[in-house]
């Protein structure tokens, strides 16, 4: 089978995989407790009329699986109805905080990547030696170290003492301005440590497996410079089992921004999430768990594909 | 001068439960277009020594003291780069078990031409066709469709043909082959043998065959090493090994082959098992195996000489048959006892080349 035709497969996969978290998504917000039309007329009285009025605007008087349908079809449009908090479409809402979140986790997911393999394969390259011994515990820290407080003492050394970065980010210049991506920096580096931590050891092992394979020794019958044995070699079929740890690294980094957001006071969908959350908008809430939901989907996509194109094995 | 000469090859690996001697004052030589085969148990050293001549030994192995010298430039003294420019284009080596010796995530065309491009200077086009008729040469059939096969795709048989085409593609004097058949059946075993016959004719490429299986070094083999705890014990060409071995390790060795017609019910092995590489037994190191060995050979470690004058062999200016045994040099009271009864000359019912039924049988 082509790579061609094993991406098309694969894409195929991801509908009812989409179906599946749509409908998760909406069980779930249904389940939790609190009638949402207390949070909607903030716990005032209201004679029977009114709150019929209010329940059918929002559909809250249908049965739950046209609920389901109508949200469904309406969110494959974009449409995932007003704010019960700020009457504003949750689309706009989710819109105007999504780039800082976006940003923040390609950063994230970047400084991990740039610094877990290289440092794993130097690791593995000088494996039991006391560069090796360095990474392990730096690994462990990274591991060990919760996020909020990692993110707490980044903002005290770098932001406090050191002077290097505002405490609070500078929102106003947009999130495409220098400040403001200067400032991502350090909830990148927050969310990213844990994923660096383990995909280094992950990188290491996988390598040292690979360095003692019968193949490597052959690359080097044939004359190859080391730097070509490892790299074109060695770390190629090292990075298979990476693909699929770091695809799963996404999930964290995404759920890992929402702790992250509010530690920083970050303007991005995990800190709207929290904030929704403790007033029962369901529609943003609904519409942010399922964005995450798809992007989880999406990286594990990408990862399979580049799992086959890595390793010509899979795609049969 | 020959092509290789090997003097005094010393190679130790130090392990945490002490020092492997893995080869001792080993030297030999390969001619220009020689086949030279090393045979003798797992453990025996081998493999290192083959890896020895590529510079590859890997930690904690060290390659202590000897020279390699190579065309008369001695590898020992050349920097990495030299080294470099050296394998894959004037040694090549074919590996064991072609399955995992392959790259499971590159085409094979990709790594028969790369190292063609690596040493040759070929462009990619060029490089492709050369890796193209590399590949028709070891017999795989319509080879440019093939090239951009993944090695899973191929049987093992053909796997091999890869790695013996990777070895092929720039043209060595000098191919290694460590033990090319082990992994495959014996009528493949029969068509590889074949291939590097053909090979080592048609390019007058020298190969040094690794191998335990002494009916493959009988068919393939113009002299023979025989290699035991990581000394040569015997050395001969091929005829005189299998006519007439000198060293009772050998004799094991030979008996040890089961033989169509043989009407025994058991397997004749050699009793015991190779000493530790780390503690030696002192004096010969066959000799608590060995069914002729006296006190002496206890004491005295039996140096390589040549069995007709008794004086120390030199293996890398001679063809005389050495063999390291005391009973070379007088110091054994008794004889080696044991006839080598040749079939096959004067009985029409076992065929073949008369070497490969050459029997030994104690008295």
């Amino acid at each position: 089978m082509s790579l061609q035709r094993f991406v098309i497969k694969r894409a195929l996969i991801t509908i009812p995989l989409l179906l599946g978290i749509s409908l998760l998504t909406f069980g779930m917000v249904h389940a939790i407790p609190g009638d949402p039309i207390d949070f909607i007329t903030l716990f005032t009285e209201l004679d029977p009329e009114t709150e019929m009025e209010i329940r059918a605007e929002y559909g809250l008087d249908q049965p739950v699986y046209i609920q389901y349908i109508d949200w469904v079809t309406s969110a494959a449009t974009g449409d995932f109805g007003r704010s019960i908090i700020t009457r504003d479409p949750v689309i706009s809402e989710i819109m105007e905080r999504l780039p800082y979140t976006l940003v923040m986790g390609i950063m994230a997911f970047g400084v991990t990547l740039a610094t877990a393999i290289p440092t794993g394969v130097i690791a593995a390259y000088y494996r039991n030696t006391k560069i090796d011994q360095a990474s392990r515990v730096f690994a462990l820290l990274g591991i060990a170290i919760p996020n909020f407080l990692l993110g707490l003492l980044l903002l005290l050394v770098f932001a406090s003492w050191l002077d290097l970065f505002p405490i609070l980010p500078p929102t106003s210049q947009g999130i495409v301005s220098y400040d403001m991506l200067v400032y991502t920096l350090l909830p990148a580096i927050t969310i990213g440590t844990g994923s660096t931590a383990l995909l280094m050891r992950l990188m290491r092992s996988s390598m040292v497996e690979e360095l003692d394979k019968d193949y490597v020794r052959t690359a080097r019958a044939k004359g190859l410079p080391e730097r070509t044995v490892v790299q074109k070699h060695v770390l190629r079929n090292s990075l298979i089992s990476v693909v699929t740890v770091a695809a799963i690294q996404v999930a964290f980094i995404i759920s890992g921004s929402v702790v992250v957001e509010i530690v920083f006071s970050y303007p991005g969908i995990g800190r709207l999430l929290v904030n929704r959350v403790g007033n029962r908008d369901f529609p943003v809430i609904q519409a942010i768990v399922l964005l995450i939901g798809v992007a989880v989907i999406l990286a594990n996509f990408v990862a399979d594909v580049l799992y086959a194109y890595l390793d010509p094995r899979i795609r049969y | 001068m020959a092509m290789l000469e090997v003097e005094d090859l010393n190679v130790r690996f130090y392990t945490e439960d002490g020092v492997v001697k893995a080869t001792n004052d080993l030297s030999y030589r390969v001619e220009a277009g020689e086949r030279f085969g090393v045979v003798g148990e797992s453990g025996a050293g081998k493999s290192v020594t083959s890896l020895a001549l590529m510079r590859l030994i890997d930690e904690p192995g060290v390659i202590e003291s000897g020279e390699i010298r190579f065309k008369g430039r001695n590898l020992l003294e050349m920097d990495e780069k030299e080294m470099r420019e050296l394998r894959g284009n004037e040694i090549a080596m074919i590996f064991q078990d072609a399955e995992t010796a392959l790259n499971p995530s590159y085409t094979v065309g990709e790594q028969i031409s790369e190292a063609i491009r690596y040493h040759l200077g070929l462009d990619e086009a060029a490089a492709r066709e050369r890796a193209i008729e590399t590949l028709e040469s070891v017999g795989i059939p319509s080879a440019a469709q093939r090239y951009s096969d993944y090695p899973h795709e191929f049987s093992g048989g053909m796997q091999q043909r890869v790695v013996i085409a990777i070895a092929l593609s720039c043209d060595p004097d000098l191919i290694i082959a460590d033990e090319p058949t082990t992994a495959l059946d014996v009528t493949i075993e029969a068509q590889i043998l074949e291939l590097l016959e053909e090979i080592a004719t048609e390019f007058d490429t020298a190969i040094q065959l690794i191998t335990h299986d002494l009916g493959v070094v009988a068919e393939f083999c113009d002299r023979v090493m025989v290699m035991y705890a990581g000394h040569p014990v015997e050395m001969a060409p091929v005829e005189d090994v299998y006519y007439d071995p000198q060293h009772p390790y050998t004799v094991g060795l030979m008996s040890s082959i089961p033989r169509i017609g043989d009407d025994r019910d058991r397997l004749q092995t050699i009793p015991g098992r190779m000493p530790d590489l780390i503690e030696m037994p002192p004096g010969c190191n066959f000799h608590p195996r060995c069914p002729y060995a006296e006190e002496s050979c206890t004491r005295v470690e039996p140096p390589l000489v040549d069995v007709e004058t008794g004086e120390p062999a030199d293996p890398i200016n001679s063809d005389a048959q050495a063999a390291a045994c005391l009973a070379h040099t007088g110091e054994l009271s008794g004889e080696l006892d044991y006839e080598v009864t040749v079939r096959g000359e004067d009985d029409p019912a076992v065929p073949g080349d008369a070497p490969s039924s050459a029997g030994v049988s104690d008295r």
